[in-house]
């Protein structure tokens, strides 16, 4: 399945893949993250870092 | 009724795909939710009990956010891995020496200061080299050595120009002479699933698997296993990363996390970690 870069507009090739998983657009860089809208999977631009992020 | 879960994420990682993996593989019902897609009623206790199941495992990245999802899930009667008390205190570097050093278990000598100046008199009591670390944070960041007085003075000085208060509780430890490498384990519900040694690479001195630590196998003798499972109690215990540091004189715990990683751990342990997470998860919904 394809699925395209909010960022960048490039094609993103996914498999298997479920919401909230995280994909790094090979165009542009951007770190995505993988959502559901209306029964279809899209990507968006997913958070940055936090200070608080991680253990 | 068979027991229902739910893993409250932000992202999903290795360790939140292989948790949904593993709850799928045992035929456990467990309901991914995204904390950031949520909102609470917190005046309303009756609510979400649905959502959540039985039982639920906080997986967020961001700490704050995953600590206060767990004080309202439990202000509404839902089990939470792991407990409010637990990710508070492993969340905060200074309230999880303090149980350490209460619970008796060996750990770096640590001094607080609340200024500058005194940070340096303390230091220069304990004596270089010594570690400062922000008292809530993660992946090491913001860590640093002080080799010196002018190391010292200058990262104390930087941190006191940070705006977050916090920066200014400063949390300074001895440095401790280990070898290239620190130990993580993985406790669940009291037993320790998984313990590797995790090597600092020659970019970095930290260890942190996030920072590129390598993880290996370590042998487990009796002496740690103690250490490591005192520590878990000590903090309130559930599913939790012990680490700790080998020294000339034995064994020192350093740090009790609480949205444990396991990432490193599971590449080479032949636990099947997220399955003991999940069984434990399971038994605590029986219980």
């Amino acid at each position: 399945m394809k699925l395209k870069c909010p960022e960048c507009d490039g094609d993103i090739e996914v498999k298997e893949v479920i919401e909230g998983e995280i994909l790094t657009c090979k165009d542009c860089g951007a770190e995505l993250e993988v959502v559901k809208e209306k029964g279809n999977l899209e990507l968006k631009v997913a958070e940055s870092e936090g200070e608080d992020w991680g253990e | 009724m068979p027991p229902t879960l739910s893993l409250v994420y932000d992202r999903i990682r290795t360790e939140e795909k292989e948790l949904i993996n593993a709850a799928e593989k045992r035929g456990i019902d467990l309901k991914p939710v995204d904390a950031k897609e949520l909102h609470l009623t917190i005046t309303d206790t009756a609510k979400e009990r649905e959502l959540f199941g039985d039982v639920a495992l906080e997986r967020c990245v961001g700490h704050f956010r995953g600590l206060y999802i767990t004080a309202i899930l439990e202000s509404k009667g839902i089990r939470v891995i792991n407990k409010y008390s637990t990710a508070s205190t492993c969340g905060n570097k200074l309230l999880s020496s303090i149980l350490l050093g209460k619970a008796g278990i060996p750990t770096p000598k640590t001094l607080v200061a609340f200024t500058v100046e005194e940070t340096m008199k303390a230091l220069e009591e304990m004596g270089y080299p010594a570690v400062i670390k922000p008292v809530f944070g993660s992946w090491g960041r913001l860590i640093a050595p002080l080799k010196d007085r002018e190391m010292a003075q200058a990262i104390l000085e930087h941190r006191e120009e940070m705006g977050n208060p916090l920066y200014q509780i400063f949390y300074i430890q001895e440095m401790i002479a280990r070898p290239p490498r620190d130990i993580r384990t993985v406790v669940v519900g009291g037993e320790v699933a998984a313990c590797i040694y995790r090597y600092s690479t020659p970019e970095d001195w930290r260890t942190n698997i996030a920072r590129g630590g390598k993880a290996e196998v370590c042998p487990m003798n009796s002496e740690l296993k103690e250490l490591i499972l005192k520590a878990s109690d000590a903090v309130g215990g559930g599913v939790l990363g012990v680490d700790a540091m080998e020294t000339k004189d034995g064994f020192v715990i350093h740090e009790v996390n609480s949205t444990v990683e396991f990432k490193g751990a599971m590449s080479v342990s032949e636990t099947d970690i997220p399955g003991k997470i999940i069984e434990y998860a399971t038994k605590l919904a029986r219980s």
